[in-house]
């Protein structure tokens, strides 16, 4: 029995090793794939989603899409000079608010989906490579709509994580920089993370609304 | 950068000209003063779309959306997509990207006639892909500065070359030439309407996500039109990666309809270079 029931267990943990191994050497195309198609899989079928339930869109795309996030590198890039200028406290609070901007932001896009279609271009990366750019597009079915949809990656101690999106030609992050910095010009960090926590604030109220 | 002919020349030295004086007394200011001196009336005719947007433009936009079937409203994107086609087409010659420019005139041929005058899409279905091509393009692929940004009354957001351009745009549009006039009018208004049909979430989408939605629009347009012009210089790359990637799905698909239900490796999915 004891033998048996260390071999299954040996087993399993092969399996579990394995799994991580995998999921850590995923190339980031493989990932941007992956999750894209959980992610719209879900966002088409949910019937609840489909009525415009936002509040299971937010859970959706924290639970699939925010493991491979790196808030903090967009922040910082957003507030690109300034950011060293602001205190410990101050970049974490801007972390804070500009990850829950960004995600109410992607699930508003998210549940606005219904019979788009990905399809992607060519990767060309080096596997020696630590920063990649991972290029789609969203194909929708009005005449001949396509949004081009890219993604910059970059690879961690614990794999490729999102640090850029492109949306018809514009990156978010440098879209986001001129903000920033005319928020921090006209009355500073705090300014800034004051008007993010408006916004956000404003937002949450909206999504309260519809999902009742 | 590579002019190709003395007319052409004369015409984006103007167009440069034209752009440049208006950038010269900014210089000690900061790189925003540079891109868009004229923030100020910008922002006041900004305000003015915003308004007219909000008033008039959407609710009518929405209104169409709601009572059009969505099988219309394809049809009527595609008939005037169909002459957009020809422009396009003609700038596609001019920027020099001759493959696409006969593709795009085959585009018109095909949806004309099997198309139902425009009605259908054929040629998309038929993966003659669409291009956007417009004169302020072409100048910008021939080398000719953007010059600062500028916010049109009712048409938004553009820059000096573009808006330079305009008239021209206007003339080499074959509907312009529809007459009565009265007929073209109304069909200038459904096509303007049925366009912001279909932005009606994409706008919704930048108001939320903006905290200062003046600066959020001008900064991703002029990145927007920066890649367009780059795109198109880079055309020949272009191709190659939509040769590649019809090999790959040619690929995929012959991989599907040989092996079905075994289970399928994610490492596959990445290509070798």
């Amino acid at each position: 029995m004891t033998l048996i029931k260390k071999i299954t267990a040996m087993l399993a943990g092969l399996v579990l090793c394995s799994g991580l191994v995998h999921a850590a050497d995923e190339a980031p195309d493989a990932l941007i794939k992956r999750i894209s198609q959980e992610v719209l899989d879900v966002a088409k079928t949910d019937k609840d989603i489909q009525a415009g339930d936002q509040q299971k869109v937010l859970n959706l795309v924290e639970t699939k899409i925010l493991p491979y996030v790196d808030f903090q590198r967009m922040t910082e890039l957003a507030a690109a000079r300034n950011w060293r200028n602001a205190t410990p406290e101050q970049q974490v609070e801007l972390v804070k608010q500009f990850k829950s901007l960004l995600i109410f932001t992607y699930s508003g896009a998210l549940s606005q989906v219904k019979d788009q279609r990905l399809e992607y271009k060519p990767f060309r990366a080096d596997p020696a490579d630590t920063d990649v750019e991972v290029r789609s597009q969203v194909i929708t079915p009005r005449a001949g709509q396509v949004i081009e949809l890219n993604y910059r990656l970059g690879k961690g101690p614990d794999g490729w994580k999102i640090y850029d999106i492109n949306v018809l030609g514009a990156w978010l992050i440098e879209t986001y920089k001129g903000n920033f910095s005319a928020e921090i010009s006209k009355s500073g960090i705090d300014g800034l993370i004051k008007a993010l926590t408006e916004k956000n604030a404003k937002l949450a109220k909206n999504y309260a609304k519809k999902s009742t | 950068m590579k002019l190709k002919s003395v007319p052409f020349a004369a015409l984006s030295l103007c167009l440069a000209l034209l752009a440049g004086c208006a950038t010269v007394q900014t210089e000690t200011k900061k790189f925003t003063d540079k891109v868009d001196p004229f923030e100020d009336l910008n922002r006041s005719t900004f305000a003015f779309n915003d308004k007219f947007d909000r008033s008039v433009f959407k609710p009518v936009a929405q209104f169409y959306s709601d009572i059009t079937p969505g099988f219309v409203q394809t049809g009527i994107g595609n008939f005037f997509g169909n002459f957009n086609d020809v422009w396009t087409g003609v700038n596609s010659f001019l920027q020099g990207n001759i493959q696409d420019g006969f593709t795009d005139f085959m585009r018109v041929g095909v949806n004309s006639t099997f198309g139902f005058l425009g009605l259908l899409d054929i040629a998309s279905e038929a993966n003659i892909p669409k291009h956007r091509n417009d004169l302020g393009q072409t100048l910008g692929v021939w080398g000719v500065p953007n010059g600062p940004y500028l916010v049109l009354p009712l048409l938004g957001p553009s820059v000096t070359r573009d808006t330079a351009a305009l008239p021209i745009d206007f003339y080499g549009d074959a509907f312009s030439y529809v007459r009565p006039i009265s007929l073209r009018n109304t069909g200038e208004v459904v096509r303007l309407v049925d366009k912001r049909a279909g932005y009606l979430d994409s706008f919704n989408l930048m108001q939320d996500a903006a905290l200062d939605e003046y600066i959020f629009v001008r900064d991703a347009y002029l990145q927007r039109i920066g890649s367009q012009i780059e795109t198109r210089k880079n055309h020949k790359q272009l191709r190659e990666d939509e040769a590649d990637a019809q090999r790959q799905i040619e690929e995929e698909e012959a991989a599907k309809t040989t092996a079905p239900p075994v289970a399928t490796p994610d490492q596959s999915a990445t290509p070798k270079p």
